[in-house]
């Protein structure tokens, strides 16, 4: 299963600019977590800080019991081999084509055959829907193929952590749809914990079991996805509707000024682009392809999460319990109308069934 | 964690500082397994194939400009027997491993600062980090080294055609005497300059190389930050080089008396 990353208070800023302060959050082994952010909120920063190419000021970031941001070069190259990260474009080796891109953790890290290497290469190009492109230069191919290769390089290692960093800029829908599968399929076959960086409204609705945002240098929430889809945050509100009325301007932050006289034009019945449909709420998770195994992460964190239930907000709560089938509910004891429910809860033990736990 | 301090200046100490911590780096990855053999091998026929066209034709001239002036200047004051011992004495010692150094520095280095640089910019460097593989063992080593062997290569290259063109145009033009020009070879030069020279020349390889890895890895973002960074390195390559050359030959002509004294 994958491994939990803890972070506790952390601060980045480059010189006298804040990036962001004080963000706390743990991303629970084998889940899939999307961090949301409008651009320049330092989600990559953050990213980047996650693996140890950017030393954040204050805070911890623990990882099986190593602080990355304290630890030495040699702990930290050891630690590194549990990531699996795909960058904004790909980041390949430019001099190696495909193959060599995707076959070069295995040869650094790895004693196996050039036989063994080709096999575990083919498979992953394979996955990722790259078959006959592997002696292509990265040049020679679009960034929609370089961001796939550099998936099936950052998943060689089979890593217990993968982090992607945007995964949708300069994909169109379908294939971002794909890669969205892709990745969900990956947390059900090697339960690998997963953090993916994105301001896809649609990834970030469908795709994970945590959802978290960051905005004017602070993390705004993190937590299960229910609470941030169903967020009256006006954050929250406006960046998952993407409108223009809400705190977030075109530069970082609005003034009241700008504010007032947008507000004033929607009254004076000027069209704001998108009709006033209201995106929140707890819509279906993605599922893996069927014939895979089913994803423990689910289990594990609907157990998590309806033990702290209490302490969600009333919207959340309805949203997770209205999402629960008839045999969870009975399992979880809750009813359908119980929003309000003050006291933890305790699960009856589940039927026992197909070992998948 | 303390704020950094700040003072007049105290950028270009700590850049100075990260530059020294790179140079320390290189060293101590030098000797950690696995050695890069391939990409070292790759990087000095890289190197060599910008570097020893130009090394030819600039060294020619060179070596001409000295004879002539020499010969010249040995006419003047009656010591037209020397011609030979006095140029050999100012290509080896002086001439060669400069013009080497400038030519690793110019063509070399900023071949290396730029290639580094990309790779910066295109997140690559980030990419073989985060793949748990130090892009300094990896990368850095194999050029420093290469600019190094090149170097003391390249160095024999223009002695040997800087005195043949010295030789060439102090008998051809300044009808010096063959014999003579030859001969006068021993009478001042000794051993020791030729290891100066080579000491010198692999110095100043060192150099070009850490200043082309260390200005590659931090470049200002964008392609344009590349560019400047090829830039820089080369002008503080050449800042440094006078200053080490100099640094370098005072000590040498300390500790090593000259010929007869």
């Amino acid at each position: 299963m994958g491994v939990e990353v803890v972070v506790e208070g952390l601060t980045k800023s480059f010189g006298k600019q804040t990036i962001w302060r004080d963000v706390t959050l743990t991303l629970p082994p084998g889940e899939v977590s999307v961090m949301l952010g409008p651009s320049g909120t330092g989600k990559s920063v953050f990213l980047k800080s996650l693996v140890g190419l950017l030393k954040p000021e204050q805070g911890k970031i623990v990882i099986n019991g190593v602080d990355l941001v304290r630890c030495s070069e040699h702990k930290l190259y050891e630690i590194r081999k549990l990531f699996g990260v795909l960058f904004q474009d790909g980041a390949l080796f430019g001099s190696m084509n495909l193959f060599d891109n995707v076959a070069f953790p295995l040869r650094e890290h790895t004693r196996k055959t050039e036989a063994e290497v080709r096999r575990i290469v083919l498979e992953k190009m394979e996955m990722v829907g790259l078959v006959g492109a592997e002696k292509k230069l990265p040049g020679e191919i679009s960034g929609g193929m370089r961001k796939r290769a550099g998936l099936a390089r950052a998943l060689v290692l089979d890593p217990e952590i993968i982090l992607c960093d945007e995964p949708d800029s300069g994909l169109d829908p379908v294939r971002t749809a794909y890669l969205s599968q892709l990745l969900i399929d990956l947390n059900a076959q090697i339960d690998a914990t997963i953090l993916i960086v994105t301001h896809n409204i649609t990834v970030a609705r469908t795709v994970p079991d945590n959802l978290g945002m960051l905005f004017r240098r602070e993390l705004v929430m993190f937590g299960p996805r229910e609470v941030l889809l169903t967020s009256d945050e006006p954050v929250v509100e406006q960046f998952l509707n993407g409108r223009r009325i809400g705190p977030i301007g075109m530069s970082e932050e609005k003034d009241q000024a700008t504010m007032a006289a947008e507000l004033a034009h929607r009254e004076a019945g000027h069209a704001d682009g998108p009709p006033d449909e209201d995106v929140r709420g707890v819509v279906p998770q993605l599922e893996p392809t069927p014939g895979l195994p089913p994803r423990g992460a689910v289990r594990r964190r609907k157990d998590r999460v309806m033990s702290i239930l209490h302490t969600l907000p009333p919207e959340a709560q309805q949203g997770i319990i209205a999402s629960l089938t008839p045999e969870e509910r009975s399992h979880y004891r809750v009813m359908a109308d119980a929003g309000d429910r003050t006291g933890p809860i305790t699960p009856s033990p589940w039927p026992r069934q197909g070992g998948v736990l | 964690m303390s704020s950094p301090a700040t003072f007049p200046g105290v950028g270009a100490l700590r850049e100075t500082g990260r530059m020294f911590g790179l140079a320390i780096d290189v060293a101590r990855n030098t000797f950690r397994r696995p050695f890069q053999l391939r990409e070292f091998i790759q990087q000095c026929w890289f190197v060599v194939s910008v570097t020893v066209l130009p090394t030819a034709l600039v060294s020619i001239p060179f070596g001409a400009v000295i004879a002539l002036q020499i010969g010249s200047l040995t006419r003047q004051i009656g010591a037209q027997s020397f011609t030979g011992a006095a140029s050999v004495l100012a290509i080896i010692q002086q001439a060669s491993p400069i013009v080497t150094a400038l030519l690793i520095a110019g063509a070399g280095g900023s071949a290396i600062c730029a290639d580094l640089g990309s790779r910066k910019i295109r997140e690559e460097i980030d990419a073989m980090e985060v793949l748990g593989v130090s892009p300094i063992q990896r990368l850095v080593v194999p050029r420093v080294l290469a600019a190094m062997l090149v170097s003391v290569l390249l160095n024999g290259m223009v002695s040997v055609v800087g005195v043949m063109g010295g030789y060439f145009f102090n008998v051809i033009l300044q009808d010096g005497t063959p014999g003579a020009y030859l001969a006068s070879f021993s009478a001042l030069a000794q051993l020791p300059d030729l290891w100066i020279s080579e000491i010198k020349a692999l110095i100043f390889g060192f150099i070009a190389g850490i200043v082309a890895a260390y200005r590659g890895l931090n470049p200002a973002g964008g392609p344009k930050g590349v560019g400047d960074a090829v830039n820089q390195a080369v002008v503080i390559t050449f800042l440094l080089l006078f200053f080490v050359n100099f640094v370098l030959t005072t000590i040498y002509l300390q500790v090593v008396p000259a010929k007869g004294s």
